[in-house]
């Protein structure tokens, strides 16, 4: 077992309204910055033993298909790289 | 013989519905979701408040709580569920209903009187209506935007699952009239079966004599059938 980092990126469908990130666009133009459009993502860091990279992605995937995503409004997306080394 | 009135830390409108539910002569009783469901249980209501803080999303911890798959059988036996607000949102997370209630289009919690077009009047929870009453009922949320895919929506459509739409004093379903951007003004939908509903407005506020209109008595004596 090693101890693997598994991020899971959790944004919404293309097409689904997101008036929290139209209102930050907002703040952003009247703080004077140019931009042409802000998305925003959820990114969830989950620390875990498994054998390998794939054995972590796909536990982080479930995570994802059963609590983190609703598969009404978002997809997502699951990655896996060995833990940093702690500090 | 008694409706459980489910209560999640952070449930807060459980007293409101026992109260409103009593007032119609109804036995009703709040149920601490650990305990689970009562055995004379006869009618579920999840009521509304914000459970576990909307963390995640309004509703997603609670909709995983144990209790909601004794709700999910118990609704597919038949008994009566009823999800207002933070249960609507409930409802959809854990899939007794379709589609999900997310923030609302003005980015603001919106709290106010809102007219609701009846889109289907038998069901328990609009059997004292026909299609097109127009009803007053007060919301109040911050996530209560429904959003489906339009290939679902077009599901629930031909299925006669649209049980309320916001509109107008008049009933005429506009986006003048669509508190907070939901898909096709959808305020409430039903599950698989009739007796399974959720909706974002709240008919106990709107029971009580001494506390405004009285609109949404008709919707609770759905409990009675």
């Amino acid at each position: 077992m090693t101890a693997y980092t598994a991020t899971v990126t959790v944004r919404l469908k293309h097409g689904v309204l997101d008036p929290e990130a139209e209102t930050t666009k907002q703040a952003l133009e009247r703080l004077g910055f140019e931009l042409s459009e802000l998305r925003s993502a959820d990114e969830f860091e989950i620390d875990l033993e498994a054998d390998d990279a794939a054995e972590a992605e796909q536990r982080a995937e479930s995570m994802a298909e059963r609590l983190l995503a609703n598969p009404t409004i978002h997809d997502y997306e699951v990655s896996a790289a060995p833990a940093a080394e702690s500090a | 013989m008694t409706v459980a009135v489910v209560q999640f830390g952070g449930s807060n409108c459980d007293r409101d519905a026992v109260r409103a539910l009593e007032y119609l002569d109804i036995d009703a009783e709040r149920v601490w979701h650990e305990d689970g469901l009562p055995e004379d249980t006869t009618g579920i209501v999840i009521p509304g408040g914000f459970s576990y803080g909307d963390y995640l999303r309004a509703g997603a911890m609670a909709a995983r709580s144990p209790i909601m798959d004794e709700v999910r059988d118990a609704a597919a036996d038949g008994t009566p569920v009823l999800g207002v607000c933070n249960g609507a949102q409930i409802g959809c997370e854990s899939g007794l209903t379709e589609g999900a209630f997310t923030t609302n289009k003005s980015a603001r919690f919106q709290c106010e009187h809102v007219h609701l077009r009846v889109e289907n009047a038998d069901t328990p929870w609009t059997a004292q209506f026909e299609v097109g009453d127009v009803i007053e009922i007060p919301i109040a949320h911050g996530e209560g935007r429904f959003e489906i895919t339009e290939e679902r929506y077009d599901e629930l459509v031909a299925n006669d699952r649209v049980l309320f739409r916001y509109c107008d004093a008049d009933g005429n379903v506009t986006d003048d009239a669509n508190p907070n951007g939901s898909t096709h003004n959808v305020a409430g939908v039903l599950g698989e079966r009739d007796s399974v509903a959720v909706l974002m407005p709240h008919p106990e506020r709107a029971t009580l004599p001494d506390v405004g209109g009285t609109d949404g008595e008709n919707i609770l004596t759905g409990f009675r059938a």
